[in-house]
């Protein structure tokens, strides 16, 4: 076993401060350490895209950075997105669309749209298609992801007025 | 699927850096770069480095500027996605800005460095054979040794494998600019968005005052170890009146005599063969076109 390291990591807003082994994965870090464990883990290697979280605002896999690395980093989880009284448009759109089967590759999903929804106020569907090219989900079809999707940058769009 | 140990280095300047690798490099040490090619490696256990000096907060690798000439320079650190929505890099190499959004995934790209990609040398990579066509600079630094540069044709000696010796850093990629009369063009197949691409080429085409072809650079990628730069097609082309006749000879000449594609489950050899000319073709001709503008 490698040396224990101190580190204080921001999630959410909180910091978490854990004795950790360099070889901690991020993901699982958010999981086992923070205990929020809406972020998921698939693949853990990089192709399935259900660990998406955002570093810095940007969307990275969780599982392809070891926590270490995210100290002095702004980490985001799906945790961050909303709470079931007050769904993020995103949720409500997924709910109103029946966009999630077993859900295990939802929460990736929502965070990579959060982030290309906030960046982008008028996108295609071939955009959003683009935008969640990275996250796999074999349920739906993906049809009605898609479906909520646009219907999410509909009402992100009408909410920014 | 968890990594095996490893002695954590993060150092916060490049002096620092090469010191650490310059210590644990022939130790079985790694740099640890964006990670989207090591760690999952790393959790497959088919890499289990002894140590890692991570660069991420070395801030004085990110960075794109242009020098006097009008060449890019990058810094290896520089993201994926930092270079993808960069101006200039559209500007002096127009081949990078084509290939990258080919690239794995946003959210991979958004962690993944460019000196990564060039160094990881993934036989199905983009960035190594747009490197090789347009023949980056590579800057590579040591403790022991100081400084060399390396061409991008001169860089890749097996699959995955480079000339960075193990207590060397890549730390900087000079793209040379583009002569006033050239073209170039980027070109692949994947079976699906994000998926490593079958077949890919890029080409730069350079035109005399006549349009005639002073020189042309063609390298595939994912027809062999690493990327194929032709030497058919030059002896084709130079000196030459371009016509759709000509370019089809040349990639023919190169695709028979000088590729060698493999089978696996994703395609067979004449498969990739086919793929290769069209996509050869395709990039010649759209090449020859910019550079006539």
């Amino acid at each position: 076993m490698s040396d224990l390291v101190n580190v204080a990591i921001n999630i959410n807003g909180k910091v978490y401060k854990k004795e950790i082994e360099p070889r901690l994965l991020l993901s699982d870090f958010i999981r086992y350490h923070a205990g929020l464990t809406g972020t998921h883990v698939g693949c853990e290697h990089g192709v399935c895209g259900t660990c998406t979280i955002l570093m810095d605002g940007q969307p990275v896999r969780s599982c392809l950075t070891f926590a270490v690395q995210a100290e002095g980093h702004e980490v985001q989880t799906v945790e961050s997105l909303g709470t079931p009284e007050k769904l993020h448009p995103i949720q409500e759109a997924f709910r109103e669309k029946h966009a999630a089967q077993c859900g295990f590759c939802t929460p990736g999903i929502l965070m990579t749209l959060s982030a290309y929804l906030r960046d982008h106020k008028n996108p295609s569907e071939e955009d959003l298609r683009e935008a969640i090219d990275g996250n796999l989900c074999r349920c739906t079809g993906y049809e009605n992801i898609v479906e909520a999707a646009k219907l999410a940058a509909k009402n992100m769009a009408a909410e920014r007025g | 699927m968890k990594p095996a140990s490893f002695e954590y280095f993060a150092p916060t300047t490049l002096e620092e850096a090469l010191e650490r690798i310059g210590e644990v490099g022939n130790d079985g040490g790694k740099i640890l770069a964006g990670g989207q090619s090591l760690i999952p490696a790393m959790n497959f256990r088919l890499a289990q480095p002894a140590a890692l000096v991570d660069l991420n907060r070395v801030e004085e690798l990110f960075y794109i500027k242009t020098d006097p000439k009008g060449d890019l320079l990058i810094g290896a650190m520089t993201r994926d996605t930092t270079v993808e929505f960069n101006p200039e890099v559209k500007k002096v190499a127009p081949m990078v800005d084509e290939c990258l959004p080919f690239l794995a995934h946003a959210q991979i790209r958004n962690r993944g460095t460019f000196g990564g990609a060039v160094c990881h040398g993934d036989p199905a990579g983009q960035v190594p054979v747009v490197a090789v066509a347009q023949n980056f600079d590579l800057l590579i630094k040591s403790k022991a040794n100081g400084e060399r540069w390396v061409k991008a044709e001169d860089f890749y000696l097996a699959m995955y494998t480079n000339v960075v010796e193990p207590d060397e850093i890549l730390v900087q990629i000079k793209i040379p600019k583009l002569a006033a009369h050239a073209g170039s063009s980027y070109k692949q197949t994947a079976r699906q968005a994000g998926a490593s691409a079958l077949v890919g080429v890029a080409t730069v085409v350079e035109l005399d005052e006549k349009e005639q072809c002073k020189d042309v650079r063609l390298a595939y990628m994912g027809v062999s170890e690493m990327p194929v730069l032709s030497q058919k097609v030059p002896e084709v082309m130079k000196g030459q009146k371009l016509t759709e006749a000509l370019i089809a000879e040349a990639v023919e000449a190169c695709v028979s005599d000088e590729l060698d594609p493999g089978q696996d489950m994703h395609a067979t050899p004449a498969f990739r063969r086919h793929l290769a000319r069209e996509l050869g073709k395709a990039a010649l001709s759209e090449a020859f076109a910019r550079a006539k503008k």
